[in-house]
């Protein structure tokens, strides 16, 4: 049994992204000896609620066999505007409205992702660059987007909201564990619900895998594409709204320029880019990985310019194994026929 | 009237103005193994998609189990016990079998959740059905073709299937995997199931049919029984034109070799290749798949280096660096892929047809003269009677048998003295077929050395006046098409004399 476990484990991907942390772990800790410390695995933790969450969306639509390159600017809009309309009407009340309004939001934008997608055979790539300059564009253009300093204090509240306080008895420092990481697993554990147990889920797989067999198949392709975008404008927005609590402050392009890094983590975790496969354990080994080189480097006095630099040399590698992978897969396939 | 499973009445179909379908009857009867044929472009793929509730008739019934509809949804097509399956499976490679078993039944029956253990159970009944032994967790992806297929035949009899539709199911399989294909087949038969086979060559579905129908531009050109039948008629069905078998006559042959090959070789591919080819000669060489044909067309197109022997292309011994080499000492490849290897399926005809004299049409280096480029393209249309409405088309838009023709253009165009072709006639329907041996036969006519490789038997004996039998990378045997049979070089191909593949 468990050697079994132990011989699927090592074909799978996920088990060498998790080498890769845990080795990367080992040398920080032996450099610095500040790696397994509690409040820097806080840390960690802390600063992969975000791109977490979005890697989750990007999941979503990749293993559909799409790519989606509109979140950061959907989510800027859609927390923009809701910041923006409660900020401006002096809203005191519960955190509960900012987040409904920026996920009403985020689902129709979403939609307008899914209806073009759905509706018009083009490369999702090239629809979410335009949808995604949209955004930006009714967020900086027609909502005239300024960063706001103060944003309601409920907003405020929870972004500074703490689950528990992690202190390095050495150094002294401390580190909180935020509120809205429980939000990254609650996501997590519905994604999963979602993929595993429901037709809709199993959908996206199967539309990934094969778009006419699936429609053959008596798969409603088009709905299920439009409900998928909008799903993930929701769950974009979540991430956005969590950024900007935590940050206590809107700034309207804090996001832009995130996608690269979220599609590169959910690609190191495994998921192949043309589609139909890939784990949401791999996505967030993927996404732990990035968070690790973008947190910790720092810790083992690399230089921060040197973050870019390793982190295109990870999307090469962890990409170009999965190229390697496709090629020997098609290699077989030509053999068997 | 329910002696017939399925029976289309007068169906008619037109898109946008163009009649797909001119008064179409079909019958199938319970338990019949039938064969629908036709070339591309007949309207086999729109009757299909009419039987099984894709397109609505313009005109016409159809009747499914002694009902009659002038229209039918995929849903009661599916109902009615019609399954089709297409000639990509329409699997998800990505998937476990078992899921790619399950699916269907499980949307069928409007399930919004996924019950796993429900799913296995669906699965362990389908394969049980046609007695596949498989690992139900395996994915889809890993598996053969031929195992590929059967996952979409055990699939396809989940939904209680009175008819199963079958495009082209042999194409991709080996002797044995079709033997066991027919296998199952026949015991579906005895339970009563049908089968439509779809397909364009007599060969495949021959020896299993018990009736065909034969389409062509949208009628019905005949339906008959096997035993009415035989590759003339076949061929006279489906194309509307007699073909005389016009063999191939040396009228031209030069007297000195174009191509000598002495004693080449290719690690892993062939070796101690021996012979000489002169102008005006059509060489056949023939050969089992892996037999090192490909190879060693390959190596005479430069594509390969070969690391034995010596090649001479008009008694001057020659190494080739590459194919531009092999291009400028004449010679012209027409390969056996000609989607992936012979053309730019987006560009256009005429930029497929003159890439290859591309410095030819060239005004200075680098830039090249359009209107010369049109006149040549245009020029090579109306010989090759390629049926092209616009040269600025792309190639995907034309049937095989032209887009074939455009390689053939293309090489051309560089006037080569020598020009090798590897299966020049896979996958190309019966009449361009045709075409295409007259224009070869009328090539060495003119004096160019031609080169066949193909395992097509009735294509080499036919049009060769030499064939090299190629088995494990050696030449066997060099034959005499006139004094050898059909069945003789099929023994001989298929033997087991040197010991070598299979």
């Amino acid at each position: 049994m468990i050697k079994r476990f132990l011989a699927r484990a090592v074909r799978s991907n996920e088990f060498y992204v998790l080498l890769v942390i845990v080795a990367l772990g080992v040398v920080i800790q032996v450099r610095s000896g500040q790696f397994f410390t509690a409040n820097n695995l806080v840390d960690i933790a802390n600063a992969m609620v975000v791109p977490g969450l979005f890697a989750i969306g990007a999941f979503l639509v990749i293993v559909s066999g799409g790519i989606d390159v509109s979140f950061p600017a959907l989510a800027s809009l859609a927390v923009y505007a809701t910041t923006r309309v409660l900020v401006d009407t002096g809203y005191t009340g519960g955190v509960w409205l900012p987040f409904l309004l920026a996920m009403v939001l985020g689902g129709l934008l979403g939609a307008f992702n899914g209806l073009f997608i759905a509706r018009l055979a083009l490369p999702t790539l090239i629809i979410t660059l335009g949808t995604a300059s949209v955004f930006s564009g009714v967020m900086q253009g027609v909502l005239n987007s300024v960063q706001i300093p103060n944003i309601p204090p409920s907003m405020e509240a929870f972004g500074t909201a703490t689950l528990f306080v992690a202190r390095n008895p050495e150094s002294g420092l401390t580190s909180n564990m935020p509120v809205s990481f429980l939000i990254l697993v609650a996501v997590l554990a519905l994604a999963f619900v979602l993929l595993r147990f429901t037709m809709f889920g199993r959908g996206i797989y199967a539309i990934g895998g094969d778009e006419s067999a699936a429609a053959r198949a008596g798969f409603k392709v088009r709905r299920i594409k439009f409900w998928l975008y909008v799903i993930v404008g929701v769950i974009a927005a979540v991430a956005g709204l969590i950024r900007t609590s935590m940050m206590g402050q809107m700034h309207p392009t804090n996001l832009l320029g995130m996608e690269m890094m979220v599609i590169a983590a959910v690609v190191l975790g495994g998921t192949a880019i043309t589609g139909g496969t890939g784990s949401l354990t791999g996505v967030m080994l993927g996404t732990l990985l990035i968070t690790i080189v973008q947190n910790s480097m720092i810790l083992i006095g690399i230089p921060t310019f040197w973050q870019g630099f390793s982190l295109g040399l990870l999307i090469i590698v962890g990409t170009g194994i999965s190229a390697v992978q496709l090629a020997r897969s098609g290699n077989r396939l030509r053999a068997a026929v | 009237m329910a002696d017939s499973v399925i029976a289309v009445r007068g169906v008619t179909k037109s898109f946008s103005g163009v009649k797909a379908l001119k008064g179409v009857d079909l019958e199938i009867r319970p338990g019949e193994i039938h064969c629908l044929a036709g070339e591309n472009g007949s309207g086999k793929s729109t009757l299909i998609k009419v039987i099984s509730g894709v397109y609505t008739p313009d005109e016409g019934t159809i009747e499914l189990n002694g009902t009659a509809h002038s229209r039918l949804a995929p849903i009661d097509a599916i109902m009615g016990g019609v399954q089709v399956i297409y000639q990509d499976f329409s699997v998800f490679p990505n998937l476990s079998v078992m899921e790619n078993l399950a699916l269907n039944t499980e949307l069928a029956s409007k399930r919004k959740l996924v019950n796993w253990r429900r799913f296995r159970r669906i699965a362990e009944e389908a394969v049980a059905q046609i007695d596949f032994k498989v690992d139900l967790d395996a994915r889809v992806g890993t598996l053969s073709v031929a195992d590929r297929q059967l996952v979409a035949i055990s699939r396809a009899l989940m939904h209680d299937a009175k008819l199963i539709i079958m495009d082209e199911p042999t194409t991709a399989l080996t002797k044995k995997e079709v033997d066991a294909l027919f296998r199952i087949i026949l015991d579906l038969k005895a339970r009563g199931i049908s089968i439509l086979f779809v397909s364009h060559k007599l060969e495949e579905v021959f020896e299993i049919s018990e009736r065909f129908t034969i389409l062509r531009n949208g009628e019905v050109a005949a339906t008959c029984l096997p035993e009415e039948l035989d590759r003339r008629k076949f061929s006279y069905f489906m194309t509307g034109r007699e073909f005389e078998d016009g063999r191939f006559t040396l009228t031209n042959r030069s007297d000195e070799p174009v191509l000598e090959a002495t004693g080449l070789g290719l690690q892993g591919g062939f070796e101690d290749v021996t012979f000489a080819l002169h102008g005006g000669e059509i060489l056949g060489i023939t050969g089992l798949l892996g037999s090192g044909r490909t190879e060693l067309a390959l190596t005479l197109f430069g594509a390969f280096r070969a690391d034995a022997g010596e090649l001479r292309i008009k008694g001057r011994p020659v190494t080739f660096h590459g194919v531009r080499d092999a291009v400028d000492a004449g010679v012209g490849y027409v390969p056996e892929d000609r989607l992936t290897e012979g053309l730019f399926l987006e560009r256009s005809i005429g930029d497929n047809i003159v890439i290859a004299e591309i410095d030819n049409v060239a005004v200075s280096a680098g830039v090249y003269d359009d209107t010369r480029k049109r006149a040549e393209a245009d020029r090579w249309i109306s010989e090759l009677r390629i049926a092209a409405h616009d040269q600025d088309n792309a190639a995907s838009t034309l049937s095989g048998g032209n887009q074939q023709r455009i390689v053939l253009a293309k090489w051309l165009a560089t006037r080569p003295d020598i020009l090798i072709l590897n299966g020049p006639t896979v996958g190309v329907d019966i009449g361009s077929k045709h075409d295409i041996h007259q224009i070869l036969q009328q090539l060495a006519g003119e004096g160019i050395a031609v080169i066949v490789i193909s395992d097509d038997i009735p294509e080499v004996i036919q049009n060769c006046n030499r064939i090299l039998l190629l088995k494990a990378g050696r030449i066997v045997q060099e034959l005499d098409p006139a004094t050898t049979s059909e069945a003789q070089l099929a023994a001989l191909m298929t033997s087991d004399t040197t010991g070598g593949q299979q």
